[in-house]
């Protein structure tokens, strides 16, 4: 008997517009001893049909219309809330995406382990923090003891996720959920936490469901995928299989969005557009405290119609690099040329000439479009202001960018909520354009995004930067995508450069340590070979 | 959604599509647009006061004393024998004169200077919000009393010492509005344009932040009104035989139980603009929000 099996499942949302079905119809299982993973994009109802299960969806406006889930044989669905509560936590406990968000700041990690064993065991106080001492241990946590009496502020995002990977555990569960548990960290951190739930698991013969939007991510820990879109499951099965021989078009698209090849090398004589002479970008922390070292002491050209890819861990200052280019944030020191013109001295209007030439676009397409503005307004207003085009001819203007950038003309009276993300990021990536730029800095331009969405997007961009005769920057954790990208790669490490080279190179031949173990640490790198 | 293609825009040249747009959904609410009727005839009736008042508001008939609504006098009269309806009219001047200039006064400093400070941040921030702090401290009374000391007694001026007082908070509000959305990447964007602060500040962020400023703002007049009634009633604001809701309403609560007509009208006066002013506000706020459904 599988120990979770979900049959017929079916989960709608009544709301003023309309009834929603967020899960229709769907059936896997779980086995003990396995990991299945859950793939599918925003909105494909993979995190709802798990969640109604607990019964941790609100209703109303959720509605379970049908089916079963048989925990061990009993059916999840027909239990009563306080039956759940017995169960969740000790019998299926939860991994979520944002570990910050999901513990009390103002409670100790030691504090916020032992609630769930006091309230589920009856165990004194002592056994608890023993028991959770050792879990800490367990999930790689140095120092337990110590570490017991701290609060979340005091860990990093990956200890965090390890903290919490040990809250779940605590109870010894069955059933272990994980949703997207690794999104919210560093290439290198989900690497590791990746390979604990996967140790954890074998360790302790427990079952495991993984949600993820990205097929890569799973590909080297699950044993069984289940692909959901549109709320129904379009393929499920042994994780070779899918990855060998995927049937579903859906499936195959998702593989497909995994990016696997290297860049042609560019032709012709490289002639520098943009040289960086000894950058250095700190913040100042107040008085008696060292400044933040973000950029130091980094010397780069860039050459004319070349993309150059610039990868780094967050905090490895490969945004503030892009955002001193562009004079967003002022630069302590060093020497930023473009075309033969000082960056670094420009003021009023020639910083506004300036401005024309060089564009950004942004992570969050949710955060980067004023939403009080409709695209109308958001295009026209760099066309208005650099005088590229009159009140009289602007809205032409407008339509050829929406045109340029594959946006409906019909929408252009649309505000941007009422755009899903890869659109959004056409009307940013339209405004960037407006000014006909020479330069473009791209900042984790695609991260926000769903996988199949993220490779419409990369083609967008590489067909523009063509058309528009553009040199580009382009900023990102994601290796496999700047590979796919970039010309040339800078490695960026604690504010400074250790590496730079083409694509194979770093691929083929890292030299430094730190290329190794970030190539190392790229999700799915059997599928890249 | 239309699926004909669109070859080009007309409206465009009609400005900013957020006002227009706001306008096409504030059409919609039933109640706004009762407020903003009912608000509107009032300021009508204000203005033509000095044409259309039945009775000379300073003429007292004290044979007839107070007198209960009657086809003579609609309202009634007050204890002096002036007629109610007509004191109403004429103190409506004053009251609804002194809600709109010193909230329209709160309102271009407070944004104007909240916005500057948020915006810019830093020492010119400190030095800004420290001023306010500085004029949040002065006792108003004391302010007042000075004002009308070294000026003389003026209604103008009066408006202006209120305002005065009031955009301290506005600019509190505006200054917290603005620092919040300047880490919005979009502010980023608008200034790897090239936009200019004051074009950023202007079309950028208070749009954006006008959410509470005009929850805040619909609080704000009538919370002017009655303290223009309080001013009036210690002698530092208007005085008989000029007239406002606010000393209207004071003297009729002294003489409540006698005749009650003396409290009820122009508290009711009073109560309708103030119904009026929320309706209003609440549609103004959901309007200007985009997110709300086009329905």
């Amino acid at each position: 008997m599988s120990l979770l099996e979900v049959n017929d499942l079916q989960v709608s949302f009544v709301t003023r517009m309309g009834t929603n079905k967020a899960v229709d119809g769907i059936s896997f299982s779980v086995d003990t001893g396995k990991i299945t993973a859950i793939i599918g994009e925003s909105g494909s109802g993979k995190s709802v049909a798990c969640y109604s299960m607990l019964g941790l969806i609100p209703q109303p406006p959720g509605r379970i219309d049908g089916g079963e889930a048989l925990f061990e044989g009993q059916d999840l669905l027909q239990m009563s809330e306080a039956q759940l509560r017995e169960i969740r936590g000790r019998d299926i406990a939860m991994i979520f995406q944002d570990p910050m968000t999901c513990l009390n700041p103002f409670m100790t990690i030691g504090k916020q382990l032992m609630e769930p064993l006091l309230y589920h065991k009856d165990v004194s106080k002592e056994q608890a923090k023993e028991r959770a001492i050792e879990l800490l241990e367990e999930v790689g946590i140095r120092d337990p003891e110590d570490t017991f009496e701290n609060f979340p502020h005091q860990f990093s995002g990956g200890m965090r996720q390890r903290v919490m990977i040990a809250m779940a555990l605590i109870n010894e569960p069955k059933l272990l959920i994980a949703d997207e548990p690794t999104t919210a960290l560093d290439v290198t951190i989900q690497a590791q936490i990746l390979k604990l739930i996967a140790e954890l698991q074998t360790k302790r013969d427990i079952g495991v469901i993984f949600i993820s939007h990205d097929l890569a991510v799973v590909a080297d820990i699950a044993d069984q995928i289940i692909v959901m879109q549109q709320g129904k499951v379009v393929e499920g099965g042994d994780s070779q299989h899918i990855f060998h021989n995927a049937e579903h078009p859906y499936t195959k698209k998702l593989l497909a969005a995994i990016p696997a090849d290297s860049k042609a090398p560019m032709e012709g004589k490289p002639e520098p557009i943009i040289q960086v002479r000894n950058l250095c970008t700190w913040f100042e922390q107040g008085k008696h405290k060292e400044p933040v070292k973000a950029v130091n002491d980094v010397s780069f050209d860039i050459n004319r119609g070349e993309v150059l890819g610039l990868v780094g861990e967050s905090g490895s200052g490969k945004s503030t690099i892009g955002r001193s280019l562009l004079r967003l944030v002022p630069v302590t020191s060093g020497q930023v040329s473009f075309d033969g013109t000082e960056v670094t001295e420009l003021q009023g209007n020639n910083l506004k000439k300036f401005r024309r030439r060089m564009q950004m676009i942004f992570q969050d397409p949710f955060a980067s479009l004023n939403p009080r503005m409709t695209v109308f307004d958001t295009l026209a207003e760099p066309l208005l202001l650099h005088g590229i085009e009159t009140k009289k001819t602007v809205s032409n203007g407008v339509l050829k960018l929406m045109d340029d950038v594959g946006l409906a003309r019909n929408f252009v009276r649309k505000y941007p909520h009422e755009f899903s993300g890869g659109q959004r990021q056409r009307i940013a990536i339209g405004r960037a354009l407006a000014t006909n730029p020479e330069f473009v800095v791209a900042d984790e331009p695609v991260s926000a995004l769903d996988v199949t969405i993220q490779a419409q997007i990369l083609d967008l961009m590489q067909d523009l930067g063509k058309e528009y005769g553009l040199t580009m920057l382009f900023v990102s954790h994601d290796l496999a995508v700047v590979r796919h990208l970039a010309d040339r790669i800078l490695v960026l490490y604690k504010g400074e450069i250790v590496e730079q080279g083409t694509g194979d190179d770093l691929f083929e031949r890292p030299q430094q340590e730190y290329t190794k173990q970030l190539l190392q640490s790229i999700p799915g790198r059997a599928l890249l070979s | 959604m239309t699926t004909d293609v669109i070859t080009d825009i007309n409206e465009a040249e009609q400005g900013s599509s957020l006002w227009h747009d706001a306008w096409l959904r504030l059409r919609k609410n039933k109640l706004a647009l009762f407020g903003g009727v009912t608000l509107l005839v009032f300021i009508i009736i204000a203005i033509l006061t000095p044409l259309i008042a039945p009775y000379s508001y300073e003429t007292q008939n004290l044979d007839l004393g107070a007198t209960p609504p009657s086809a003579a006098h609609w309202l009634g009269t007050d204890i002096f024998g002036r007629d109610l309806l007509t004191q109403i009219m004429y103190g409506g001047r004053i009251s609804l004169a002194v809600g709109f200039v010193a909230t329209s006064v709160a309102l271009v400093i407070g944004i104007t200077w909240g916005a500057i400070a948020g915006y810019v941040g830093g020492r010119v921030d400190a030095v800004m919000m420290r001023l306010v702090d500085i004029l949040y401290a002065l006792p108003f009374m004391i302010f007042i009393v000075l004002l009308m000391v070294v000026f003389g007694r003026n209604v103008l001026l009066l408006f202006l010492a209120i305002g005065a007082v009031e955009w301290l908070t506005m600019a509190r509000i505006m200054r917290s509005q603005v620092q919040q959305l300047r880490q919005q990447e979009f502010v980023e964007a608008a200034i790897s344009l090239g936009l200019p602060p004051s074009t950023i500040i202007r079309r950028h962020l208070i749009p954006n932040a006008l959410g509470p400023i005009i929850v805040y703002t619909t609080l704000t007049i009538p919370s002017v009104m009655l303290l223009e009634a309080f001013l009036s009633f210690l002698g530092l604001g208007i005085q008989p035989p000029q007239t406002s809701w606010g000393l209207l309403i004071s003297y009729g609560a002294e003489t409540m139980e006698e005749f009650p007509w003396l409290l009820i009208f122009p508290g009711l006066a009073l109560t309708l603009t103030l119904f009026s002013l929320n309706f209003l506000g609440d549609g103004l706020r959901d309007a200007l929000d985009v997110r709300r459904s086009k329905d």
